[in-house]
C-alpha cells in the first residue's frame, strides 16, 4: 500500500516531488501514524515559512506522546492542507493522499537523493523492528504517556 | 530499572492480543491494544478488561498485626469494618508520602494493595516497622488480578464467572466460590477487581474477552484516572508530598493512635499550593512537569495531563498558588515553549451517574 513515487526518511515522513511544477509535498507514512496513534493535535508551519532539511517544521501530538516532524527537504511552503489540522481522521485514512501535511518549493532537488525508496524505507522499518526485539520490544516509554 | 523485566501471569495474552508492551517500573505491561481513546470509551460506555497482576499484593498475618497497621497507615483500621476496604497512605517520619494504597480489612488478615512501582520499598519500610508477631506475606506473585470496569461490569462478572457480586456495596468485598471480589477500581466507573490464583488468570481473562469485553492498556487506565482526578504516585503523589497537600485528607485521621507522620503532619502549615484541575483552550496536552503560569509569574506546575475523550478537550491536574485555585480563574501552561490559554476548573473532570 506503500506508494513507489515517493521518497522515505528514517523519522517517517515522505515527500513525492514534481519534477514538473517543481513542488514536493510532504507528510508522514502509515506507520507514523500507527506508532503514534490516538492523534490529537498538529502543528504546521505557515504559507511562506523556510524548510531547512533535518529541522523540525512543526509537532504531532497523540494521547501517549508528541513528536516532531523533521524536514526530509529544504524549501519555501506553497501551502499547508488546511482539513488535515481540523480533522487528523484522514492521516488515518490515507496518510500518503489526503492527509499530505505540507505543499513546498524545494531548493536543493540533490537532497532528494539522500532519501530512501519505498523498498529501502520497508528493509529500514524491518530492521528497526529485529532491533527492537532484542531490546524486548520497549517502544514506547511508560513517561511518554503519565 | 531492574534488569530482569518482570512479567504478570497474562504475559503471553497480551502479546496474542496485539498489546503494545512497554516497561513500566519494571514490568512489562500492555500501553493499549485497539488504541487508547477506544479502549477508553469501552469503559465509559460498556465494560474494559484490566490486568493489574503488576500491583503489590501483600498479607499482613498475626495476632498483632491491627497494632503494627496502626503504626504505619494513615486510617484507624479497627473502625474499617471486616469486608470494607479504605484508601490510606503509608507515610515517612516527615509526614510525606512513601505510597498511597488500598487496606482490605479481611477475617483472619488484612490485605494491602499497593503500587507497582513502590512495592520493594513499602515491603522494606513496612519489614522495618514490624512488631510483635505480625508479619508479611506478599502474594504479588502467586495471585492474579483483573479489573472490570464501567456500567456494564457487574453484568459481565455475573454472565461470566457465575457468581453474583452485586450485593458489594462501593468499597466492599468478598468471597465468591474461588474468587476474591472487591467492589473498586481506579476509572471512576462502578467495576470490580478480582483476585484469583495466577495460573487460573488466563482462562478467566480469555472467557471475559470472548463475552465481549475488550482489554483495556496502561494508557487508558490513565486517561480514565485523570477524568476521574485520582491520584497517581509519580505524578501527584511522591515522597515529597503530604495528604494534606494533596488534599487528600479524608484519609488522614488525625485523632487515631499514634501513626508515623502524625507528629510532622501536626506542625504542618497550611500548603501554599493546591491541587486543581485546568482546562486548556487548546487541544495540545499538558503533561506531567510542565510549568503554569499566571501574569508572567510561575505559579504551578503540572502533575498529570491528557486528552479527555469525554469531554473532548485537553485537560490537566496541578498544583497551583493557593490564590489562583478559584474555578475559572485563567492561567497559561508552557508547552514546549509557547504559552497555552487555561482555567482552573473543579475535580473531577468526570463524574459517573450513580444508578
Amino acid at each position: 500500500m506503500r506508494p513507489d513515487d515517493i521518497k522515505y526518511t528514517e523519522t517517517h515522513e515522505w515527500v513525492r516531488y514534481s519534477d514538473k511544477r517543481k513542488e514536493a509535498v510532504i507528510g508522514i507514512t502509515d506507520f507514523a501514524v500507527k506508532q503514534l496513534s490516538d492523534l490529537v493535535h498538529i502543528d504546521l508551519p505557515k504559507a511562506g515559512d523556510s524548510l531547512e532539511r533535518g529541522a523540525p517544521f512543526g509537532e504531532i501530538e497523540s494521547v501517549k506522546t508528541v513528536a516532531d516532524l523533521v524536514a526530509p527537504v529544504s524549501g519555501k511552503i506553497l501551502e499547508i492542507n488546511k482539513e488535515v489540522v481540523s480533522d487528523l481522521d484522514l492521516l488515518k485514512e490515507g496518510p500518503f493522499a489526503e492527509g499530505w501535511l505540507v505543499k513546498i518549493k524545494a531548493s536543493d532537488t540533490k537532497e532528494l537523493d539522500g532519501l530512501m525508496s519505498r523498498k529501502e524505507y520497508e528493509d529500514f522499518l524491518e530492521s528497526s523492528k529485529k532491533e527492537e526485539s532484542k531490546e524486548d520490544g520497549d517502544e514506547v516509554d511508560e513517561d511518554d504517556f503519565v | 530499572m531492574s534488569a530482569a523485566a518482570l512479567r504478570t501471569p497474562l504475559h503471553d495474552a497480551h502479546v496474542r492480543l496485539g498489546g503494545r508492551m512497554v516497561d513500566f517500573h519494571g514490568w512489562i505491561m500492555p500501553i493499549q491494544y485497539a488504541g487508547i481513546l477506544e479502549e477508553h470509551a469501552a469503559v465509559r460506555t460498556t465494560a474494559g478488561l484490566f490486568d493489574l497482576s503488576h500491583m503489590g499484593r501483600v498479607r499482613v498475618q498475626g495476632r498483632d498485626r491491627r497494632a503494627f497497621l496502626q503504626k504505619i497507615l494513615t486510617i484507624d483500621v479497627d473502625k474499617v469494618p471486616a469486608g470494607k476496604c479504605r484508601y490510606t497512605f503509608l507515610l515517612n517520619e516527615r509526614g510525606t508520602i512513601i505510597d498511597d494504597l488500598i487496606f482490605y480489612a479481611d477475617a483472619e488478615d488484612d490485605l494491602l494493595v499497593v503500587n507497582a512501582s513502590n512495592r520493594e520499598e513499602d515491603l522494606e519500610w513496612m519489614r522495618k516497622h514490624l512488631s510483635g508477631d505480625a508479619r508479611l506475606v506478599d502474594q504479588t506473585a502467586e495471585v492474579a488480578l483483573l479489573a472490570v470496569q464501567g456500567p456494564d461490569a457487574l453484568h459481565r462478572v455475573r454472565t461470566t464467572l457465575g457468581v453474583d457480586p452485586g450485593g458489594l456495596g462501593y468499597y466492599a468485598f468478598g468471597r465468591f466460590g474461588d474468587y476474591f471480589i472487591s467492589r473498586t477500581g481506579y476509572t471512576g466507573e462502578d467495576g470490580f477487581e478480582i483476585f484469583l490464583p495466577a495460573a487460573r488468570a488466563v482462562d478467566l481473562w480469555d472467557r471475559l474477552i470472548s463475552a465481549g469485553t475488550p482489554p483495556v492498556g496502561l494508557g487508558a487506565r490513565d486517561t480514565l484516572r485523570t477524568e476521574a482526578a485520582m491520584p497517581l504516585y509519580g505524578n501527584e503523589l511522591d515522597d515529597t508530598i503530604t495528604p494534606v497537600d494533596a488534599g487528600l485528607e479524608f484519609a488522614l485521621e488525625m485523632g487515631k493512635s499514634p501513626f508515623l507522620g502524625q507528629e510532622a503532619l501536626r506542625g504542618h502549615a497550611a500548603p501554599p499550593r493546591k491541587r486543581v484541575g485546568l482546562l486548556l483552550e487548546s487541544r495540545r496536552i499538558a503533561r506531567h512537569g510542565y510549568e503554569v503560569y499566571a501574569g508572567g509569574k510561575e505559579s504551578g506546575l503540572i502533575t498529570s495531563g491528557t486528552f479527555s475523550h469525554t469531554l473532548d478537550r485537553s485537560i490537566a491536574m496541578a498544583y497551583l498558588s493557593r490564590d489562583l485555585a478559584a474555578p475559572g480563574t485563567p492561567v497559561e501552561v508552557d508547552i514546549r515553549g509557547r504559552q497555552e490559554k487555561a482555567a482552573v476548573c473543579k475535580l473531577p473532570f468526570y463524574r459517573r451517574k450513580k444508578t
